[in-house]
């Protein structure tokens, strides 16, 4: 079932927790909400919900506006950051809830209950501890109960609100791979919350980077990571390296370098901000050409199969962050305190008047 | 005594713990055990039979059921009212929230002769809200009724402030899981809400009916002390001590210590499971 | 705790109302009508007719019912028991409180069970342990009569069965407040140097000010209010061992009804008083707790 966001308002007294917010989810999609805290992707979240209502705009599912529905007639499956599971009741007793408050002539008999519930409990690899009550379930286990208690009602459209956010790293790696396979088995349009990136790019279909109530940019995990609209999106996804310099008719002055600068040959004498992941930067012992920049090793992690500098250069006392394969870093045989030469590459190019970060 | 106390304490570097339990065990024993053990002392001298005379005489039996009767009404009245009153405190905002909230701990905080013979005067047959009642044939003063408005006066803090902490941390998400599920708000309430709540709910309850059953001054008023029908319990202790009858009233009197400590236990029973259930 | 009403210590959040999960606004009125209704029958209609019977016959009668010797004589020997009982229970509160709150032992909550037993004993079997301890029944009395000691039906009595009544108001109030607040501070204290003393009245002294203030107010109204233990012990001999409760009884007895009420005036005043200082306190004290979460987060 397709999701259509249009125009969605939302202010809490002065704060603008959404602004012009459109938006569509296609049937079956996995999407992420993902942005900084205040970003308003857990308001946004609660309005598709119902918890929430918007100051302006609507929320259409198949085509229909929601405005007339409330939370308990727009059959979401609801997954809160902490649970919420009903404590005095047991696994079983939360996930067959919401099929036990039906009207009675819509209510399915007692054994249909019981495998249905069964069925989830499995499905989500809890079959055994249908009796245990939520105070006696780890993180990982209590939300599994929650997502089969959501699951329970044939939702429409499944949200997510932080579901990993309370869980400790490992359990959440885990978890966010289980939630992935789960959507493949079962196709119910997901959208889910998050401001952890990796989450995002490891598991949806779709992000969509919310920042200060405004979408910055929606798109596939590859298309948000490789080809970022903005500096936003660039810093908030993965580590990057800032070079300040200027453009004059397609050559970028970086410091002690000139770069060639693409699409930029009308521009004059302008301000610009290059970005550079740490992995796009080459190092040489010698300067192997004209766009090698002098730096001094500051720091050097070499945990794991790739091996993390960070250095100082000499031309502007700027750092720069650089990544090495192992092999590559062994070849060089650096040290800290050595003065090698780098080499940026795919510079995505920003001029910082266009754009507030 | 100080090494005895020393090797129950786990080690703390603070001071002064022998002089502070040797003060508080010293005024307990005092003040306390010494007292409360003449009271046993006084019915064990009695000697079985007489006892059992005196505490199943007509007239005792009658306060029995009085006092426990009524106190139970009074309780289950003010566990309803005052799950209500809670709801609306906590809930709900409207004019002089803050005024009415602090006024719950009324009966608490005025003197129990002061209630005695405002309740009275209030509920006479000529009084303010006793001559209504009078129209509908209803005697509230010198009646049980009376006595049951007595003690619903000065149970009421209980259930309300024992309800109020709870309903006031009660996760908002799960009541929203409950209305995503499908719940109407009933069905929320019936189902997630109340449940919570009902440890609590039972322990007011118990506080309040605990008080009611040796509860004196507000009653006495309002009973009208006709025996046989309007007596309380700790009335007729007051009766054979006025005829110098001390082993009749120190029989009364380990008859309500029993129930008193069989209900103290009972509640800090309950008040273990609530932590339990809500910490 | 049995029996008692102690200060909260909980934050009171404003409740968002949203739509989601609210009740529809009829049923919100309703319900709200409902309790108005039921706490203004129950308290605030009492409060009401104590002062307007009181007045009902004209502040000049009300002065003199209050000032009339015996009423005078009964608000004197009220006013001596306080001044005699509530320091006495505030030395045990803090005591009991600071040997129970900041250690750890075995049977601490045996010992909070028997500080809660006064409020499980009925008022009337409260007075009657020290007659059987200090009157005609007692053991002791031989000895006290010889010397022409008067315990019960006379003002000592009055006194004992009052702390009796009253002393678990402050210990109970204090225990779980120091018991929140940890030892942490205190311990600071001493590394510093401080001896125990020193610790205490400067240290968790002021933590606990609110908390004590309110405990003492309510000891003291609690104690001002005491009437069936005190009326097992007092022998009720007007103008010498009659409380101002007592008081009221017995011209509440012989139908003098304003003058009854003026004196109960006085009281309910009194009762409003520990509410106010009640809310004032629990106001301050989720403040405290409020700005040290600040500072130790």
């Amino acid at each position: 079932m397709s999701i259509e966001i249009v125009n969605i308002n939302k202010q809490f007294g002065s704060f603008t927790a959404l602004k012009d917010i459109n938006l569509t989810i296609a049937t079956g999609q996995l999407v992420a909400l993902l942005g900084p805290s205040g970003s308003g992707k857990t308001t946004l979240l609660r309005i598709i919900a119902g918890l929430e209502a918007a100051d302006q705009g609507s929320i259409l599912f198949h085509g229909q506006d929601t405005a007339k529905q409330n939370v308990r007639q727009r059959q979401v499956g609801f997954v809160f950051q902490h649970y919420a599971l009903f404590r005095h009741m047991t696994v079983f007793e939360n996930v067959a809830f919401g099929l036990n408050v039906r009207p009675r002539h819509l209510r399915p008999s007692k054994s249909e209950i019981k495998e249905k519930v069964q069925t989830l409990l499995s499905l989500v690899k809890l079959e055994g501890l249908a009796d245990r009550h939520p105070g006696q379930l780890s993180g990982g286990q209590r939300q599994r109960v929650a997502l089969a208690r959501a699951l329970a009602v044939e939702p429409q459209v499944l949200l997510l609100d932080e579901p990993f956010g309370a869980l400790d790293a490992k359990v959440r790696k885990e978890l966010r791979r289980w939630l992935r396979q789960l959507h493949d088995e079962l196709h119910v349009t997901s959208v889910f919350v998050t401001h952890d990136q990796e989450e995002a790019l490891d598991v949806a279909d779709q992000i969509v980077i919310l920042n200060n109530g405004r979408i910055e940019q929606l798109g596939t995990p590859e298309e948000v990571y490789e080809q970022p609209g903005n500096p936003f999106v660039y810093d908030f996804l993965g580590n990057v390296n800032l070079f300040h310099g200027r453009i004059h008719q397609g050559r970028i002055n970086i410091g002690s370098i000139e770069l060639d600068a693409p699409g930029y040959d009308d521009t004059l004498n302008t301000r610009a901000v290059s970005f550079v992941r740490p992995y796009n930067i080459e190092v040489e012992r010698e300067p192997k050409g004209q766009e090698f920049i002098p730096a001094r090793i500051l720091f050097i992690r070499a945990v794991g199969p790739t091996v993390h500098l960070e250095l100082k250069r000499e031309d502007s006392s700027d750092l720069v962050e650089v990544e090495l394969s192992k092999a590559r870093f062994q070849a060089l045989a650096l040290k800290s305190g050595e003065l090698v030469f780098v080499r940026p590459k795919d510079l995505k190019i920003f001029i910082p008047d266009d754009y507030v970060i | 005594m100080r090494f005895t106390f020393l090797s129950l304490t786990k080690h703390s570097i603070l001071p002064g713990f022998s002089l502070t339990m040797g003060f508080t065990m010293l005024y307990l024993g005092l003040l306390v055990l010494i007292p409360l053990s003449t009271i046993i002392l006084k019915a064990a001298g009695i000697g079985w039979p007489q006892f059992w005379e005196i505490i199943t005489a007509p007239r005792l039996i009658a306060s029995y059921k009085l006092s426990f009767g009524a106190s139970l009404l009074a309780a289950t009245i003010n566990a309803v009212f005052g799950l209500l009153v809670a709801w609306v405190l906590v809930r709900y905002s409207f004019p002089g929230r803050r005024i009415v909230d602090g006024l719950v701990d009324l009966p608490f905080a005025l003197p129990t002769a002061v209630a005695g013979i405002t309740l009275t005067t209030l509920y006479a047959p000529n009084g303010w809200l006793g001559q209504h009642l009078a129209d509908l044939g209803i005697k509230a003063a010198y009646s049980p009724l009376g006595v049951v408005i007595a003690l619903t006066f000065i149970g009421l803090p209980f259930v309300v402030r024992m309800v109020q902490p709870v309903l006031q941390t009660l996760d908002q998400e799960v009541e929203e899981a409950a209305a995503s599920l499908g719940a109407g708000r009933w069905q929320t309430f019936t189902r997630v809400i109340f449940p919570a709540l009902f440890p609590a709910l039972l322990t007011g309850f118990a506080l309040a009916f605990a008080r009611a059953l040796g509860e004196y001054g507000s009653v006495v008023f309002i009973s009208g002390n006709m025996p046989m029908r309007t007596e309380i319990t700790p009335l007729l202790i007051m009766t054979k001590l006025e005829q110098y009858d001390y082993a009749g009233a120190s029989a009364i009197a380990a008859v309500m210590l029993i129930v008193s400590f069989v209900l103290l236990f009972l509640i800090n029973l309950l008040q273990w499971w609530q932590g339990k259930r809500h910490g | 705790m049995a029996g008692n009403v102690a200060l909260r210590q909980g934050t009171t959040t404003e409740r968002p109302t949203t739509g989601a999960i609210t009740e529809l606004p009829l049923v919100r009125w309703l319900l709200t009508l409902a309790a108005l209704g039921f706490l203004g029958l129950m308290l605030i209609v009492p409060v009401i007719a104590v002062f307007v019977k009181a007045f009902e016959q004209g502040s000049e009668l009300y002065i003199k019912a209050i000032t009339a010797p015996d009423a005078l004589a009964a608000i004197q020997l009220t006013l001596l028991t306080v001044v005699i009982a509530v320091p006495l229970n505030t030395l045990f509160g803090l005591a009991a409180a600071w040997s129970i709150a900041k250690f750890e032992f075995r049977g601490r909550s045996f010992l909070i069970t028997l500080i809660d037993l006064p409020f499980a004993v009925s008022p009337v079997i409260a007075g009657l342990i020290f007659v059987f301890l200090f009157g005609k029944p007692g053991v002791l009395w031989p000895w006290l009569s010889a010397n022409d000691i008067k315990i019960i039906f006379a003002v000592p009595g009055i006194v004992l069965a009052t702390v009796f009544v009253t002393f678990p108001f402050i210990a109970r109030e204090l225990i779980p407040l120091m018991r929140a607040q940890g030892t942490t501070e205190e311990e600071a204290a001493l590394t510093l140097g401080a001896s125990g003393w020193k610790t205490f009245w400067h240290i968790t002294l002021p933590n606990i000010k609110w908390g004590l203030i309110y405990g003492v107010i309510l000891t003291s109204a609690r104690a001002v209010g005491e009437f069936g233990a005190v009326s097992v012990v007092s022998g009720h001999i007007r103008g010498e061992t009659n409380t101002m409760p007592l008081h009221i009884e017995i011209l509440y007895n012989e139908y003098q009804f304003v003058a009854a009420f003026a004196v109960a005036s006085l009281m309910t005043l009194m009762a409003i008083i520990t509410l106010i200082v009640k809310n004032i306190s629990e106001w301050k004290v989720q403040q405290q707790s409020q700005e040290s979460e600040e500072v130790t987060a």
